[in-house]
């Protein structure tokens, strides 16, 4: 399978169980969200996922390679958003975007050629100069989408892309990277926990207390009751 | 292999931009131990008179025996600042936008040590050249020859920062680090006093600066720059890297999971 494959993983800090028994796939072109309120393990099974932490059990596939045992060429196949801002505030926007470039193998020509493009269709070519700093939310937010496909992967994963922009932006980002999904054939994990954010179509995983409550498509978990309801039904009823 | 490279390439340069874009940090980076050198230095020369030891063939000045020790804390600095700078980045998240990259993790940190190291022993240069207009001056052959001892002590201590950044989870942690690495690492050492003269004040003093691998930074640099070789200084140094690189690849280590605890 080409897409994102999670099997059976389990995590704990020290005693307190993180994840138990998480097991999705998202398929390629697939745009999958991972629903759950604060706390229930998103932010585990993203350092699980990019490998910043290592699960004793369960395997994690991405794009065909194995996690733990192929790392470099798992890596190679994701790119991320983190939750957190990566940019550097004080370089210039090219110079982020060269410098990551860099660590994924890609220089001069090639990385110059991928950059200039990437600004493009953001429609900041002018801005290249500019230091991260004077960007807005949303447009740094959309830098770092831009520079995550830089590499060409074939699975993104997004850590709450949207915290802390306003609702214009928010949608905005929401849309482009469904589209990116939809057209490009990529394989999209988004963690959230604003349910405004699916759509009917998308796959759905919700993670409660470090378990998958439930796996479907968005629509059809729903049967076109709001999602809102059905989400704060779910993880009351299972707390 | 030009994979690994390019890497390398990458992270010295945004770490040379990053500094180049701070000035304050360059300037206290120089004022610190040019205020010892001519404040310090000078209020203790007339107290302090140093017998000819090695590497010394003559007589010298307080201000001459100080300034490979200053150079050693420009280091010690720099090696701490850099990891304050991966603390910080941790928190900010572009720690885990390196460790992502596709690349073995020893590399990359190894990456970030060399890329530290180089910017403190562009630091080192800066202060040796004031201290050569200052009237300080060593044989022309030993600015030369101090760059690699530079290199090894600028790698050591950049290791052993890289070892406590793993281990220390946040931000203030971190700052009492400081004060109980920096401050012990410096004073205890042969780079304000030679050994001998940590002998008249006791053995055990004498003992704990002969152990610590600052006082072997500082007198491989002293040796370089007076065109002599160290082996004893040289190994010990190496030898202190290589267990504190050991130390923080095993603490960034994912299984371990430092990385991924919530602050």
């Amino acid at each position: 399978m080409s897409g994102l494959e999670v099997h059976n993983i389990g995590f704990r800090y020290g005693a307190k169980v993180a994840l138990e028994g998480v097991s999705f796939a998202v398929e390629p072109g697939r745009f999958c969200a991972l629903l759950g309120p604060n706390g229930a393990g998103k932010s585990t099974l993203f350092a699980l996922l990019t490998g910043l932490l290592s699960a004793p059990e369960g395997t994690i596939h991405v794009a065909g390679h194995d996690i733990r045992r192929e790392p470099t060429k798992a890596l190679a196949r994701m790119g991320v958003v983190f939750q957190q801002p990566t940019l550097d505030l004080d370089l210039t926007v090219a110079q982020n975007l060269r410098y990551f470039a860099a660590l994924q193998g890609l220089s001069g020509r090639e990385a110059a050629t991928r950059i200039e493009g990437a600004l493009d269709r953001l429609g900041m070519a002018e801005r290249a100069g500019e230091k991260a700093r004077a960007l807005n939310g949303g447009h740094r937010r959309r830098t770092e989408i831009a520079r995550a496909l830089l590499h060409r992967p074939a699975v993104l994963l997004l850590d709450e892309p949207t915290v802390g922009l306003d609702a214009a932006s928010r949608a905005a980002i929401t849309d482009h990277v469904h589209r990116l999904a939809r057209e490009d054939g990529l394989t999209v994990l988004w963690a959230t926990h604003l349910t405004d954010e699916v759509d009917p179509s998308d796959d759905l995983v919700i993670l409660h207390q470090g378990r998958v409550l439930r796996h479907a498509t968005a629509g059809a978990l729903t049967g076109g009751a709001p999602l809102t309801e059905v989400f704060l039904g779910l993880t009351r009823a299972a707390a | 292999m030009s994979r690994y490279l390019t890497a390398l390439r990458a992270i010295v340069a945004r770490e040379a931009l990053r500094f180049l874009g701070q000035r304050e940090r360059f300037l206290s980076a120089l004022v610190r131990p040019l205020v010892w050198l001519l404040v310090f230095a000078a209020g203790f020369r007339a107290a302090l008179g140093l017998s000819i030891t090695p590497p010394y063939q003559t007589y010298i000045e307080y201000e001459t025996y100080i300034v490979p020790g200053l150079c050693g804390m420009i280091l010690l600095f720099n090696g701490m600042q850099s990891s304050l700078s991966l603390v910080y980045d941790r928190e900010m998240g572009s720690m885990r936008l390196l460790l992502t990259a596709p690349l073995p993790r020893w590399w990359l940190l190894v990456c970030k040590l060399l890329a530290g190291t180089a910017i403190g022993v562009l630091q080192c240069y800066a202060f040796l050249l004031v201290a050569w207009l200052w009237g300080i001056r060593m044989p022309w052959g030993g600015y030369l020859a101090a760059l690699p001892a530079l290199v090894v002590a600028g790698l050591m201590l950049g290791a052993l920062g890289l070892a406590l950044s793993s281990l220390v989870k946040q931000l203030e942690n971190f700052a009492g680090v400081m004060n109980f690495v920096i401050f012990p690492m410096f004073f205890l050492s042969s780079a304000l006093y030679p050994l001998w003269r940590m002998q008249e004040a006791g053995d055990l003093l004498h003992d704990i600066c002969a152990a610590n691998p600052f006082t072997h930074a500082v007198e491989l640099v002293r040796f370089a720059l007076y065109l002599q070789f160290n082996p004893v200084a040289l190994g010990w140094t190496v030898l202190a890297t290589a267990a504190f690189l050991g130390l923080s690849l095993w603490g960034y280590d994912p299984a371990r999971g430092m990385m991924g605890q919530k602050a």
